[in-house]
């Protein structure tokens, strides 16, 4: 029998052939950590050790509340600064850079084959460059930083073969919330989820990373797309250091092997309050909302922010709506000034945001009052995730979310291209 | 062995509702988290619980966000073990991480009902109810070891300084 990609990765840092379901001791390649490392610097320093083990395989990227919304997040990102001088780590990334997902694949620390852990939920994103990448705690992030590896347990894999292309209108977002709706938020618990089939190739990286990082959605421990020409093209001029790709055997063993055909995806609709309550867009037409959000780590890259603009292109934002766009790095930031998206948003009546989190997780810039409804491209809508719990949130794709907000309504994006 | 009273939730108990993303870089004390404990779930919880009793609930307890402070909070709140039909997988590691036991048995689960009073033997691996017992898999030796310990940092912290000693 055959093996996985995680199970080849995972023996390869293993040192020794694995199977799902083994527990093994692995060192990780690279540790993500972003504002919550104020709270892992102070769980490190019960460590009893001074210095950080391997200091070049941490990376820091400030995005969470950024910039300092209040002297609490002030005071976090002033400590963190200085544990990074007095560390002397090198892969720091301040304020100005962006979400830590977005900014960790484009400055080429995302590499094939790679292991790499962070201490947030969305890590799975980076199987979307082919890394195996996963979620841990803010105590297992110290533990990694003192001792230099982790116990981690080889995932069974769920394989989803898609075929057929994708309906005008239709984003990887739509198809995604679809088979999260299909499958369950916790149908992939533990497991990995491998996308695969002729047309998982067609995607680009960002659409890769959209799938990626809503693997999380389903429960999963990561997500991978096999590395190809399009991987190798995104790595060019970015990848810091060598890399060697793993992909499934044919004969692997798959806890389970679903199909989609795209062509039967048409605009999907997450309704509050869990992200697998997930509907076609004409049950929930008519719903109005007041904020709109397009941006976030699963869908703030050019990408998502061109097809918005092309449908902002000379429309309005609807009165009763506040469009808040928020790109995903300043690298996506200036490539939509340079693209000309940003002017349009602005002309159109969006209020741009700097690169970051923003109120994806209801810390600040754009908090929802008691009785308000946002519409969001992000990847979540838990209750009172963006504010006040008697808020709603409902999540759709870059064109549902642009479309509606000129309507004022949930509306059909096929109706704007 | 402490018979204490059961918390009964559904399924799917995510991180932001047991521990609000507003709080979770401004809210940094244990003692403080468990004000907020499962505030945007059960407003109530976080005074009246007291100490040493039980949350059951239902499949994917902990999914979402990998903030440990949910883990953090809950413990602090004075939580025995959480009982569940199925957890995260982040929530997971971070509640043995922040020596909070859990404990899969959707048996019990389905059994208990809000208010119940019941007892773990932790030892037996056994769940003690007006219902029934219901056995449960306790968790492996490693994993216990760091539950043992009270959490992962004290199991780190122990590690290391024994690895200091031997060389």
């Amino acid at each position: 029998m055959g093996k996985t990609f995680s199970e080849k990765i995972l023996g390869r840092k293993a040192g020794k052939p694995v199977c799902a379901g083994e527990v093994v001791t692995v060192s990780p390649d690279r540790v993500l950590s972003h504002d919550n490392t104020a709270a892992i610097i102070k769980e490190f320093e019960k460590l009893g050790v001074d210095r950080v083990k391997s200091p070049d395989k941490l990376i820091i990227i400030l995005d969470h509340v950024v910039p300092a919304a209040a002297e609490k997040y002030a005071l976090n990102h002033k400590n963190i600064r200085e544990f990074v001088a007095a560390q002397g780590l090198k892969h720091f990334f301040d304020v100005s850079h962006g979400i830590c997902h977005q900014v960790l694949s484009e400055e080429g620390f995302a590499l094939p084959g790679a292991l790499i852990l962070g201490a947030d939920s969305h890590t799975p994103s980076y199987g979307a460059l082919g890394a195996f990448s996963a979620g841990i705690g803010r105590s297992e992030v110290a533990s990694v930083w003192a001792t230099d590896e982790i116990w981690l347990r080889v995932p069974e894999t769920i394989r989803i073969e898609m075929s057929g292309r994708l309906q005008a209108g239709v984003s990887a977002k739509d198809v995604i919330l679809h088979l999260i709706g299909r499958e369950g938020a916790d149908r992939a618990n533990y497991m990995a989820v491998e996308y695969a089939g002729g047309a998982a190739g067609e995607f680009s990286i960002g659409s890769r990373l959209v799938f990626c990082n809503m693997a999380a959605e389903m429960g999963a421990k990561n997500g991978y797309f096999v590395p190809d020409e399009k991987t190798l093209e995104y790595l060019r001029d970015r990848a810091r250091g060598d890399f060697d790709g793993i992909e499934s055997d044919a004969d692997a063993d798959y806890a389970a092997v679903l199909t989609l055909d795209l062509g039967t995806v048409g605009p999907q609709v997450a309704c509050p309050h869990t992200v697998d309550n997930v509907v076609p867009i004409e049950k929930v037409r008519g719903i109005p909302f007041q904020q709109a959000l397009i941006g976030t780590c699963t869908n703030g890259r050019l990408e998502d922010l061109e097809t918005a603009a092309r449908i902002f292109k000379g429309r309005r934002v609807h009165p009763g709506v506040r469009v808040l766009v928020i790109p995903a790095s300043r690298r996506e930031y200036l490539a939509a000034l340079r693209s000309g998206a940003l002017e349009i948003f602005a002309e159109a009546g969006c209020l741009i945001l700097n690169p970051g989190c923003g109120p994806c997780l209801g810390a600040h810039q754009g908090i929802l009052a008691p009785g308000e409804t946002a519409l969001s491209t992000a990847n979540r809508n838990f209750k009172g995730r963006m504010g006040s719990r008697e808020s709603e949130i409902y999540l759709a794709s870059p064109a549902t979310v642009a479309a509606s907000a000129v309507a004022g309504y949930i509306t059909d994006p096929r109706e704007y291209l | 062995m402490k018979r204490a009273k059961v918390w009964k939730y559904g399924d799917n108990v995510n991180t932001d509702v047991i521990f609000p993303g507003k709080y979770t870089y401004a809210v940094m004390e244990p003692e403080e988290m468990a004000r907020h404990a499962l505030e945007d779930l059960d407003p109530e919880f976080a005074s009246r619980v007291e100490s040493g009793e039980y949350i059951a609930a239902g499949k994917n307890f902990g999914c979402g966000s990998s903030r440990e402070q949910a883990a953090t909070c809950l413990k602090a709140a004075g939580v025995r073990a959480i009982i569940a039909v199925s957890f995260a997988r982040i929530f997971f590691r971070n509640a043995i991480n922040q020596g909070l036991p859990v404990i899969q048995c959707p048996e019990a689960v389905a059994a208990l009902a809000d208010g119940d009073v019941i007892a773990v033997d932790f030892i037996e691996g056994e769940i003690r109810t007006p219902q029934g017992n219901f056995p449960f898999a306790r968790l492996p030796k490693s994993v216990l070891g760091i539950l043992d310990a009270g959490g992962l940092i004290a199991y780190t912290k122990r590690r290391l300084e024994a690895e200091k000693i031997k060389s």
